[in-house]
This record gives structure tokens, sequence and C-alpha cells, in this order.
């Protein structure tokens, strides 16, 4: 189990406040995205496992180590946090030099590895002007390469693409996509659910301090019964198709597409529900196109457990 | 546990790494305390005195009969300027910054998530504000002191080279680091116990008075009582002042910097364990 970040019933209070109760996780490599609204618990569980917090209860192990192992732990985990704040006077240069540094690694090594961090984040031009005239994105883009400069195995990411213009975040993405590939645990919270979809490999679910739901997109969905499963099917003729799934007792709910085009299905039998559409398929009433889940999606999963609409969180 | 076995367990401890990341922590530190527009008014503090002695000597230069009244009134700036005040709110400027200023300016966090034990940052960062108090206080008096008696021309050169003068400044500059050490290693811890350390750096100040006063046992937790049997020259006052300058329980001189030393050993022990709990939250700062 040494390749997990572990947490066993952690629980932790500011005071009587509840930053988050009774979390138990074990997260493997891959990307990871802690979803939730604002005051859920996701800096407080990313700062649990990097030490910047105590946990009042339970035990944290990220690959292994102890958060309180701080010079073997951060020589394989960078942390990117959302305290848009640095120390006063740095360069984006000396911000990544300073950190790698403080590694205990030869000059020439830091040197190297800092070039290296600020051209993949794409910051090469700004590296030697003062932070404090960066714009906010520059700002988000030298915390990570601050935070990926020494390799590390384990990246955690707060919010990292709160700033970004579009073409920024898209790099970014490609960026932690790569990172996830390469077996490096990726831990990001974000509020971006479109963004969360397309590269999470897995996401937990926290409202009030509390866990939700957590494991694959996917896998969440199916779980959630009470909110029966929504199909989109592509046919020649929706309303046909819709007659006869209302025939059977799975289906729910239907609407048109607004192109008529196309049909929305809600089944809360969606195993015996594709059993069915096969066979009308087969019977060669309706000629289906194409059939697709239209809620199995993060933003749809956050909606059906937390309630809102995914905003910011 | 018998002291060859703890001497084993230290053994295998990455000393060579921590001492490579306090002194590349303390050069970081020193960059941006010592050369910061911040720091100004500590710089106004040391050399204050410096400026009035140059004023002195180029507007009202004092005769060859006057050496002795100037060498009580070097041995006054130092006891009662610089271990009272210009010292103390110094390092209270200085050494409060190094936690509790980057937790307001939000920046602690870049340090607690570098690959580097915390007690070894603290350390660092004391050694990086002492060594900054020490320059800045240090060469203020020894600039005083050069002052004072290069008024005097050949007969001052004469008392510091042939005569006691020497061994006073050596006094004075012991004293100097002694107190950016004793009073570094207090403000350092109050600055993690207390948002705010001013306060009780005004109840350490009061403290420090009326310490001549205390039972003996109690004498000893104060950085000025130390301080002051270092003194190569005893300063005699009248008034409130005599409280500042008192003497209290002789003590030798290697018994007083003993005692300082442990007395900041202890200190800087309890600040060690303080900063493995610290927790940052910005928001309640």
């Amino acid at each position: 189990m040494n390749d997990r970040i572990i947490f066993e019933d952690v629980s932790k209070f500011y005071g009587e406040v509840l930053g988050v109760n009774r979390i138990s996780l074990s997260i493997p490599p891959g990307i990871t995205t802690l979803v939730g609204p604002n005051g859920s618990g996701k800096t407080t569980i990313m700062n649990l496992m990097t030490g910047l917090v105590q946990p009042s209860n339970g035990h944290i192990s990220v690959l292994g180590l102890s958060p309180a192992d701080q010079t073997e732990l951060f020589s394989i985990l960078g942390y990117c946090t959302q305290f848009d704040f640095f120390p006063r006077g740095l360069t984006g240069w000396q911000f990544v030099l300073d950190g790698l540094m403080l590694h205990g690694m030869e000059k020439d090594l830091a040197v190297d590895l800092t070039a290296q961090a600020i051209e993949r984040v794409q910051l090469g031009d700004a590296a030697g002007r003062k932070i404090a005239g960066y714009s906010k994105g520059m700002r988000q883009k030298i915390r990570l390469a601050q935070a990926i400069a020494h390799h590390p195995r384990v990246l955690v990411l707060d919010e990292p693409l709160n700033g970004l213009d579009p073409m920024a975040r898209a790099e970014s993405i490609a960026l932690f996509e790569e990172l996830g590939r390469q077996g490096m645990h990726v831990l990001i919270s974000s509020h971006i659910l479109d963004e969360v979809d397309r590269i999470s490999d897995r996401v937990i679910l926290l409202t009030g301090g509390y866990l939700i739901a957590e494991g694959n997109i996917h896998q969440v969905r199916q779980e959630v019964h009470e909110k029966p499963m929504q199909v989109l099917i592509r046919c020649d003729h929706p309303e046909v198709l819709a007659a006869k799934m209302f025939a059977i007792n799975h289906c729910v709910e239907a609407r048109l597409h607004a192109d008529g085009k196309g049909v929305f299905l809600r089944t809360a039998d969606i195993d015996q529900f594709y059993s069915m559409l096969n066979g009308i398929a087969a019977e060669g009433l309706v000629k289906i196109d194409a059939v697709a889940p239209a809620d199995d999606d993060a933003n749809a999963i956050y909606q059906y457990l937390i309630g809102t609409d995914g905003g910011p969180s | 546990m018998r002291l060859a076995d703890r001497a084993r367990n230290l053994a295998p401890l990455p000393w060579d790494l921590w001492w490579l990341q306090a002194r590349r922590l303390t050069r970081i530190e020193l960059r941006r305390n010592l050369f910061s527009w911040k720091a100004t008014w500590i710089y106004c503090l040391a050399f204050i005195p410096t400026l009035i002695i140059l004023i002195h000597m180029l507007f009202d230069p004092h005769p060859f009969f006057a050496m002795s009244e100037d060498t009580n009134v070097l041995a006054g700036i130092v006891q009662v300027y610089y271990i009272r005040l210009g010292v103390f709110f110094g390092c209270l400027g200085i050494f409060s910054r190094l936690i509790r200023g980057e937790m307001i300016e939000r920046s602690l966090h870049y340090y607690l998530l570098s690959p580097v034990r915390r007690e070894v940052l603290l350390l660092a960062k004391f050694a990086a504000g002492s060594i900054s108090a020490v320059f800045l206080f240090g060469s203020a008096v020894a600039a005083d002191f050069a002052l004072m008696y290069a008024g005097f021309g050949a007969a001052g050169g004469d008392y510091i080279f042939n005569g006691p003068g020497m061994g006073q400044l050596e006094a004075y500059l012991l004293i100097v680091v002694l107190a950016c050490l004793g009073y570094g290693a207090v403000f350092l811890l109050l600055s993690m116990m207390f948002r705010n350390p001013t306060p009780a750096a005004m109840l350490v100040l009061g403290w420090e008075t009326i310490n001549p006063v205390l039972p003996s046992l109690l004498q000893k937790i104060s950085v000025a009582s130390y301080l002051r049997h270092l003194m190569p020259v005893t300063v005699g006052a009248d008034g409130i002042f005599a409280l500042l300058t008192v003497e209290t329980e002789p003590v030798s001189g290697w018994v007083a910097t003993a005692g300082l030393l442990a007395l900041i050993a202890i200190v800087l022990s309890y600040s060690c364990y303080r900063i493995r709990t610290l927790e940052i939250r910005y928001s309640t700062e």
C-alpha cells in the first residue's frame, strides 16, 4: 500500500468549527479531483496531507510517509497552494531556485531544474522579472513551476486553473494529464467541472466536511440509485422509441431533443434498459444512430449529490 | 537511555544535509532582512547615539581630562540605551518578523512545504536574525566607541591600545552579541505565541526593569540581569534610572555568559516544540 495516499478516519476541527469529519480514503496513482462547494473541506484535506494543519483525530500517510517526516515527504511531494502570496522582492527565477536549493542539491542541478520547470509552464520570458509585477495567471504558473521543479511523485494542486486564460488552462490540463500518465499522484481541487470530467481518473466529492462519494466518475454515477440515469438516444423516430420504452417499467422520464432527432430517457435499471433497447433496434421499428449517457459526468453527480449546479466552490 | 546509546541514535541523522539547508536558509533570510527598506527604522535605532557622539565630537569637543567622564557616558549609552531600548526594540522588529511577519504576509507556507525540518528552519531563521542584529548593533557600538575616543587624539588612541579601552570594547561587543541572542530568542518565541507580540514585549520590558529588585531565583529569568554582570564599567545613576543600572547579586562573567546561553537554549528548545505544531491558517491572521 506504499503507493497510496491514505486517510484513516481523519477529522479536523478548527476550534469548534468542523474542517473535515471521519474521512477515510485510499488514493491510487493517477489524477484524482476533489470536488465540493466552499467550506466543504477540499483545502483542509490538502493541508492535512502536507502537514500545514494537523489532524484532530486519525492517521494520514503519503506513500508510506507521515506528514511530519518533512525532509522525506517534501522530497517526493509538491504542493501548489491557492495562497496567492509570495516572499517579498523575488523574481520568478529566484523563487523557484530558492525552493530547490533547500533540497540540498548542487547549485548547477538546481539551476537546470529551475530552467526546466519554468520552461514547462511556459514562463521563460518573465522568469527574470519580479513576481510583484506578474499577472494572476503568471503567479499561478510560477507556483506550479515551483511545485513540479523537483520532479515530485505526488503533486497537490489547489484550484490550479484559477486565473488562467483558456490557452494557459489547456496547457496546464495537458501537463496534468502527462504527469498522471507518468504514474504520478496528481490531486487537484477544482470547481471547473467540465475540465474535471476530462482529466480525472477518479473524483472525491465533499460537502460540509463530509465525504459524499469517491471513485471513478461512472462508478459513482451508478451508485446514485435515487436518481435514474439519463440516456440520449439519437434515432429517426424518437417519439416511437419513447412510447415503446414507456411500455416497460424501467423508463421513468422521456424528453425529446430540441432538434427532434433524439430523445432523453431516464431509467431506473440501466442494464435492463440497454437490453430492451437492443430488442427494439432488432425489431427494426426505429433506426438508432447513437446512444450516450447524458448525466454520467461530474456536473450531474455534483448536482445530484450536493444539490447545487456545480458553481464556483 | 545511556549517553552512548543516545549518541548512537543521533549519529545516523542527516546532519550534513541539515547544516547545508540551514546555511542556505540563513543566506536567503539575510538577503531579505538586512537589505530591506522595512529595516530602515532599526538602522536609525542603532546609529542615533553614533550620530549624537559624532556631532559632539565635531562641534563640542571635550578636553583631555573629560575622558573618564566620557568612558562613563559610553557605559551608560550601552547599558541604558542599547540594552534597554535599542537592542530590545531592534530585536523585537527583526525577530518577530521572522515567523509572524511571514504569516502576516502569507508566505510562511513556502518554507513549511520545503524538505527542511521545522527545527532547522527555526534555528536558521534565528541565526539570520542574530547575524542581522549583531551586525547592526555591534557596528553601531564599535562606531560609538571609536568616535568617543577619536576626539581625544593621541590620548584616546593610547587609552584604547595601551590602556583598558580594547578590553572594554570587547566586553561591550560581547554584551551586544548576548543581548541580540537573548532578546532574539525571546521575541522569536513570543511571535509564535501571540498574533501581536508587542504587548507581550512590553511586559518583558517591565519584567526586565523591575528584575533587580526581585528575589535572586527570579533574577535568573532575565536577559538584562546577566548582561549587567558583564559591564566593564560600573554606571552610577540616581532616581528612577538607578533601577536600570543597579548591581544585583555579584556573579562572575563566565557564569553570567553561561547562564544567559542556557536561558537562550531553553527558550529556543521550546520554540522548536512550538514550530513543530504550528499550523498555517492565514484566515485567522
